[in-house]
């Protein structure tokens, strides 16, 4: 009797030692192809760049092309739970597409660590314990720009976004720290290139100041034709239309423009210094903060999984709300709804010799979290 | 509204509408002498643009770039008709489509792969830069003037080539009877290459315009692609002037929808709601325009009488 225990128990002890030796598997859907590649190849390497220089060799992930269609994305997301068996999934860009996974994927039991989209329903009444945002919630950049037009003292601002959840979540996000006159409102299509009519009815509306949020190449042709208008109205925005990979592409135009992000190159810490020195050597390119973003989901994984697994569910929830990691951002805490609290920095583009990059001038916002958070309960 | 936010309103539909012209032309003419659907005709588009931003950054010359823009996207029509669409004459539209879809993918994921997948830098030059006082006092950009000029030159080219050349006659004959011409001693393959490669050298010639002002990126072709197959469905295929008249209609109907559309809705609707039922409504804008059209002349405005 005595002896069957304990050859049972041994073997038993085999097999859970054998069990934590097992790695994790990533499931990564993110954006490698079409107009809004250039996000999600940042996005992905800063992750890639994370787990190469982790001395694990456990972590195995797959990646896989969304294409930036909602209906491509759900079907990799099944494909890749269902028959791949990963245990956490991650890297959606975009809100919409973020809308249409994240929900049946952290329903099926996996977790979710968001490297970039935050829109406002997943923090605040669709939140779910285990969907973790590394980034923002989408206001977030928006608020910051708000405060800063406070401050600075914009009275009339004409403001624009394209007419999807994060488009939407941006203007709302901005209105609400603004608080001054507007003196226009437009939701653009999204993926429109050109801005001629929207810009002639900034000309015409009187405003003093311009807030637009047009991700990838839709703030490039904007802000092009916003130079070549004529019309010379201040213009503030969140980092998404002023980061890294689209500067070089929009040249002059984006000159002196203010910007806010919580992230930029020249934040003083050790590992973001560390972070921009590899990620220039390893890529040839200046890191976006979409690069920082994925970086730091990669080692708030890493540091989650030295303490668990995420087959025993409630440990490594809790050791992924520590958030016991080096972010590129200095500190990084979590929320109770699993967004970041953090400092939100105002940035100005400026050219450092040939290159096209941004300056932090000053905080906007400090230790901010969302205004969804207490609609959240799980 | 004033009437200058009206009136640049316009100028902004007619650049819009021209600029289109310059691709739909290109569209109108392969399918009306050779039968034949060419989706592939928004990666000429692309080709342009990317020429364009290569040469301007190693020379920095904008006219430089848009010949080399043309030259590389009538090359690439010229290898892609040689190589792959003189198979398909013969076959059936759906054929087409697939074969000429294919192309797509195999332009954007080549394009990506030899020029990375971030946007590329193309400006216009300083000495397009920059507004213009128009009569009235219109401040209008000088490059969107400019793209006008340049779309109407295109047009007024294209009329007297179809209408006063030899070449303009094999066209339109071949537009009407291709064995006839055949049988007459025209040699057909080299018209059609012909016709291909000058459908492709505007297409290339409109991405280089406009990828100054907009983002040259790939897939910037798509869309355009489809607006451009709108435009000839309106026009009538095969017709030059359907395509220019049909381009200014979807250029003004587009930008002026887009603006007027939720101002009318603001009238009984509240601000938020106008906004967003209005511009949902006008994304719709030409697509209603175009059935309306086929509606009243099943062919398009100057297609062929059934």
């Amino acid at each position: 009797m005595k002896l069957k225990s304990l050859i049972l128990t041994t073997a038993i002890a085999a097999l859970a030692s054998g069990v934590s030796a097992e790695g994790i598997k990533v499931g990564m859907i993110t954006t490698l192809s079409g107009g809004g590649a250039g996000l999600g190849i940042d996005v992905r390497d800063g992750f890639m760049l994370a787990i190469g220089q982790s001395d694990r060799s456990d972590i195995e992930v797959v990646i896989e092309d969304d294409q930036r269609k909602p209906d491509v994305a759900v079907q990799l997301a099944d494909k890749m739970i269902q028959s791949e068996k990963v245990d956490v999934m991650t890297g959606i860009i975009w809100s919409n597409l973020a809308m249409a996974v994240v929900p049946s994927v952290t329903a099926q039991g996996k977790f979710y660590l968001s490297p970039n989209a935050g829109p406002s329903v997943l923090a605040g009444k669709g939140c779910h314990k285990n969907y973790f945002n590394v980034a923002w919630q989408n206001d977030n950049l928006h608020e910051a720009a708000g405060a800063y037009a406070k401050g600075i003292g914009y009275k009339n601002s004409f403001i624009l976004a394209p007419n999807y959840p994060a488009g939407q979540d941006a203007l709302t996000g901005y209105k609400r720290m603004y608080q001054g006159e507007l003196a226009g409102e437009i939701f653009t299509k999204l993926g429109q290139t050109d801005y001629a009519a929207e810009i002639a009815q900034i000309r015409a509306s009187g405003a003093d100041s311009v807030f637009f949020f047009l991700p990838g190449g839709m703030g490039i042709s904007f802000l092009k034709q916003y130079a070549d208008s004529g019309v010379a109205l201040p213009v503030v925005g969140p980092a998404f239309s002023f980061d890294q990979g689209i500067l070089q592409a929009v040249g002059d135009a984006a000159l002196g423009v203010i910007n806010t992000s919580q992230w930029n190159k020249d934040i003083d810490n050790v590992t973001n210094a560390a972070f921009v020195k590899t990620f220039q050597a390893e890529y040839g390119r200046l890191p976006s903060l979409y690069a920082s973003q994925g970086f730091d989901t990669a080692n708030l994984l890493i540091s989650a999984l030295e303490t668990a697994h995420p087959d025993d569910a409630n440990a490594f929830r809790a050791a992924l709300e520590a958030a016991n990691f080096n972010s590129t951002r200095g500190k990084f805490e979590f929320g109770p709804n699993h967004h970041p609290i953090q400092d939100i920095y105002a940035r100005e583009v400026i050219k450092e010799g040939d290159v096209y990059t941004n300056k932090i001038i000053g905080v906007a916002l400090e230790n901010h979290g969302d205004a969804y958070a207490a609609n959240c309960s799980f | 509204m004033s009437t200058i936010l009206i009136i640049e309103q316009i100028l902004n539909g007619l650049q819009s509408g021209i600029m289109l012209f310059l691709m739909a032309a290109g569209l109108t003419l392969i399918f009306g002498v050779m039968g034949l659907i060419n989706l592939a005709h928004g990666s000429l588009y692309m080709i342009g643009a990317f020429a364009a931003a290569s040469v301007a950054g190693l020379t920095g010359s904008f006219a430089l770039a848009l010949i080399a823009a043309m030259a590389a996207a009538a090359l690439a029509g010229a290898l892609v008709e040689m190589l792959v669409i003189r198979r398909l004459y013969a076959t059936d539209h759906l054929d087409q489509v697939l074969a000429t879809f294919a192309l797509i993918l195999i332009f954007s994921e080549s394009t990506r792969w030899a020029f990375g997948s971030f946007p590329l830098f193309l400006d216009i030059p300083n000495y397009l830069s920059g507004p213009v006082t128009l009569p009235g006092g219109i401040q209008y950009p000088l490059y969107r003037l400019v793209l006008i000029c340049v779309g109407l030159l295109v047009a007024i080219g294209l009329g007297l080539l179809i209408t006063r050349t030899r070449i303009g006659i094999q066209i339109r004959a071949g537009e009407n009877d291709r064995e006839m011409i055949a049988a007459l001693g025209v040699d057909i393959s080299k018209l059609y290459t012909l016709v291909f490669a000058l459908g492709a050298a505007l297409a290339g010639l409109a991405g280089a315009l406009v990828g100054a002002i907009q983002s040259v990126q790939v897939g910037m072709g798509e869309p355009v692609l489809i607006l451009a197959f709108v435009v000839i469905v309106i026009g009538g295929i095969g017709s030059i002037k359907g395509a220019l008249i049909g381009s200014l209609l979807v250029g003004l109907t587009d930008t002026l929808g887009g603006v007027f559309l939720p101002q009318l809705f603001k009238l009984f609707m509240e601000p938020s709601a106008a906004q967003t039922s209005g511009s949902a409504l006008a994304s719709m804008a030409i697509y209603v325009l175009m059935g309306a059209i086929l509606i009243w002349r099943p062919t398009g405005l100057f297609g062929a009488r059934a």
